[in-house]
Parts: C-alpha cells; structure tokens; sequence
C-alpha cells in the first residue's frame, strides 16, 4: 500500500518491480500537483490520471502489469473506492478485489454488503472475506494489514487473522 | 536585417543594431521593447472590462466592426467560450486572439481527459502565460499583441476574474480593464467598486457606467457593447451573452441615473446663485 497524499491511499498488487515503480510515480506526481497548485487533486481526478497513465504505458514499449485499488477521502463527494486493472479499466466500486481471493470473496461482499454500512459492519465484513478464505481458498494466508481512509486521514487499522469457525 | 548585394553580386545580411527589432533581446535599461509595443497596441485596441461580483462575473467588451455589411456573428464577436466554466474577452490583434483562444480550448479539454475533471481555472490561465512568455525569450518571433479577460467558475475558489498580457504575466483581479482608455476606467473601478458587496446587478449597473464615460463616442447603444455573464445555477456554470433588450434596459437606467444627477446639480447651482 502506498499512501499518495494525506487521504488517498493505493493497493498495487502484480508485477514485482512495476508495482513500485509504478506507485512511486503516481505519488510523486500527485505531490507535484499539490506543490504546483496549492490544492490537492480530488480521489476521482486522481484515479482518472492513474488510468491514463497506465493507458499511454499500455500500448507502448513498456506496459505496467500492475493492478490497483484506490481508497479517498473528498470533502464534497465523501470517501470513495476504484478499483482498476492492468489493461486501464477504471471504476468507482462499493467493495473490490484482486486477484483468486476475489472468486471467494466477492459473493460474501454482494451478500452483505449495504450502502449504507457502518465502519464496525464493514470491519466485519472483512473478517468473515478473509474467514472465507481461509476455509476455502487452498493458498494459506496468515494475516492481513488493515488501514483506512477517512476525513481524518489515512489510519492504521492493525492487523487481522483468519479466525475459523469451531466445527 | 537588411540583405544587401554586394558589388560581386552576392547577398550579405546585415544585423540592425536596434534594441527592439530582436523580439529576445534586453535593451541597455533592462527592457523588452517588443513587448512593450505590444502592449502599446493593444492601447488602441476596444475596451474591455471584467467586474467580480458576490454571485457572478461579468466581461463587458466594446464592439468595433458595427460596419452594416457584416454578417450577424453566432456567440458573440469579442467574447469567447473557452470551455463549460469560463470564457474570455481579447483586446488587440484579432488574428492573434484567434490563435490564443484556440490554444486555450485545447489546453482545458487536454486537462479533462487526463483528469476527467474540469481544469480550474488559474491554472488554465498559467499555461497558456508560460506559452506567451516562450515568445518573449526563445526564437525571434513577437509577442502575440493581446490582452485578455478571463471570467470562471471551479471548486476551490468559486468566481474568478484574470488578465494576462503579452509578456505572459498575469493576475487575478476584482475589477480591470484593457484596450483603448482603459487607465481611465480602471481609474474609476477603483473608486467606486466596492469589494465584498457587488451583486452581478449592481456590477452590471457599474460596467456601463465606466463604459459610457471611457467609450469615445457620445451616447452608448446596444449595438456597441456587448456584455456577458458568468453565474452558477443548480451546480452548474451559465454562460450567457446578454440580449439587445437588456443591454437597453441598463443603458436607459445609467441615463436617468444620469439625468437625476444633472438635475440635481443645477438645482444646487441655482440655489447658489440665488443665495449669494
């Protein structure tokens, strides 16, 4: 996770190398807008200039294999999540997942998912995906690193275990 | 540079040792005289004035080609859109306008399709002044001999009013003027503007006041001026260029503003003259 300002936060998973540096250079740019115009750019601008970059770099030479979820804060449209993919399809989601995990976990979250969910449900929630998982998915995966992003800034939220049901 | 021919009939150029025929080259006082004709052109040009109000903009422009041959024009002849949240009016080289509010466009719509979003507005204003500066400093071309006003909307800081010049510098402004008399009305702005209490009515009211007493001729008729306006409604940005009808209606209401005025003057004259 890379955070890109003080209330936008990037998941890149993929490419081992690409991640970074592709990472590395949406946050610096975004510092550059910022040092540039004395305001930030908004979750969605910033996400729709994630695309296009990874869009030019698509059809070039050299193509990220990288792909994102982007967690913001904006103070008019509120928190927001996108999820894109390494061929630069970009979306505003509810919930989103990369990678095998997803086949599992994506129909706990259509399930219990609501719009208007509180931050305790959704924490929940995301024990019973990585429950879920745990029971089904055959690669084993110990723990999770949580953080969060709100009007307060981008929060550590700790780590989180698999915690199986008793048979 | 003058070529010559030389006796064996071949051409040499020779360099003017001028100051101010090289558009990139400083005078011995520190100055760039080519910009500085520029702008001296741009003193002849039509008059234009932006006023900031509480709750809008306005660009008020002084119309030149009243010619009745001309055909009738589809937006407006000096005011410009520049993209959903601003517009612009020019003073000066028309040709040179054209060129600038073209670059003007493809600057905003390059913004949206990188950020999906639309460009705020001193930023805009900032891009195209670092491509007027090039010319004041690279390649030996002139100037572009325009002054512009522009009027916008964004998010972070509401209404907005900017000149740029042909030295590519800028500035944000709550009331200016550019073209022909314009140290005059800026004069008057000064006085009478007052900040923080305009609404766009009171602003209107104004501009053709300072027009009226800057404009050369005599009485001012819709078909000299054009006005337009900025404003936000239901969250979106209107752009509108006022209508011959209410251009009237501003000007009858300046004139009897006017004629109160005079009225009351000669009463105060005679009261004198009858006391002393």
């Amino acid at each position: 996770m890379f955070p890109l300002s003080d209330k936008l936060l990037m998941l890149v998973c993929g490419e081992s190398g690409d991640t970074a540096q592709f990472a590395e250079y949406i946050a610096k740019n975004i510092q550059l807008y910022k040092m540039r115009n004395g305001y930030e750019l908004s979750p969605s601008a910033a996400a729709n200039f994630t695309r296009k970059q990874l869009a030019d770099a698509l059809r070039s030479q050299t193509p990220y294999q990288v792909n994102l979820l982007l967690a913001g804060y904006d103070k008019e449209d509120g928190p927001g999540l996108f999820y894109m993919d390494y061929l630069a399809s970009l979306n505003k989601v509810p919930f989103g997942v990369h990678g095998y995990g997803g086949f599992f976990s994506l129909s706990v979250m259509d399930r219990f998912y609501r719009k208007d969910i509180t931050q305790p449900e959704a924490m929940k929630l995301l024990q019973q995906c990585i429950d879920e998982l745990s029971k089904r998915f055959i690669v084993n995966m110990s723990s999770f690193n949580v953080r969060m992003v709100s009007k307060d800034g981008i929060q550590n939220l700790g780590v989180i275990k698999p915690q199986p049901a008793s048979v | 540079m003058e070529p010559k021919l030389t006796p064996c009939g071949q051409f040499i150029i020779f360099q003017a040792r001028r100051y101010d025929s090289r558009t990139t080259i400083f005078s011995p006082e520190g100055r760039l005289y080519q910009v500085e004709y520029a702008m001296e052109a741009i003193g002849h040009a039509g008059t234009c004035l932006g006023i900031l109000a509480k709750d809008g903009v306005l660009l008020a422009a002084e119309r030149r080609n009243t010619n009745k041959l001309l055909d009738e024009v589809s937006f407006s002849e000096k005011i410009y859109k520049l993209y959903d949240d601003m517009a612009c009016s020019v003073a000066g080289i028309t040709a040179d306008a054209n060129v600038l509010t073209n670059d003007l466009r493809l600057i905003a719509q390059r913004y949206t399709l990188q950020y999906q979003e639309p460009i705020p507005c001193e930023q805009l204003v900032s891009s195209l002044c670092d491509i007027k500066q090039v010319y004041t400093q690279f390649g030996g071309k002139r100037p572009f001999g325009v002054s512009l006003l522009y009027m916008g909307w964004d998010r972070h800081y509401g209404f907005q009013l900017y000149q740029s010049d042909p030295s590519g510098n800028y500035g944000g402004w709550k009331a200016t003027c550019i073209g022909n008399n314009s140290a005059n009305a800026v004069s008057m702005l000064k006085q009478e503007y007052k900040e923080g209490e305009t609404s766009l009515q009171e602003a209107l009211a104004l501009a053709v006041k300072v027009l009226s007493k800057t404009l050369d001729m005599t009485k001012l008729t819709p078909d000299k001026v054009e006005i337009a306006t900025l404003t936000r409604e239901n969250g979106k940005t209107k752009i509108g260029v006022l209508g011959v009808n209410e251009v009237e209606k501003l000007i009858k209401v300046y004139q009897e503003e006017e004629a109160k005025i005079e009225a009351e003057k000669k009463k105060e004259a005679e009261k004198k003259k009858s006391s002393s």
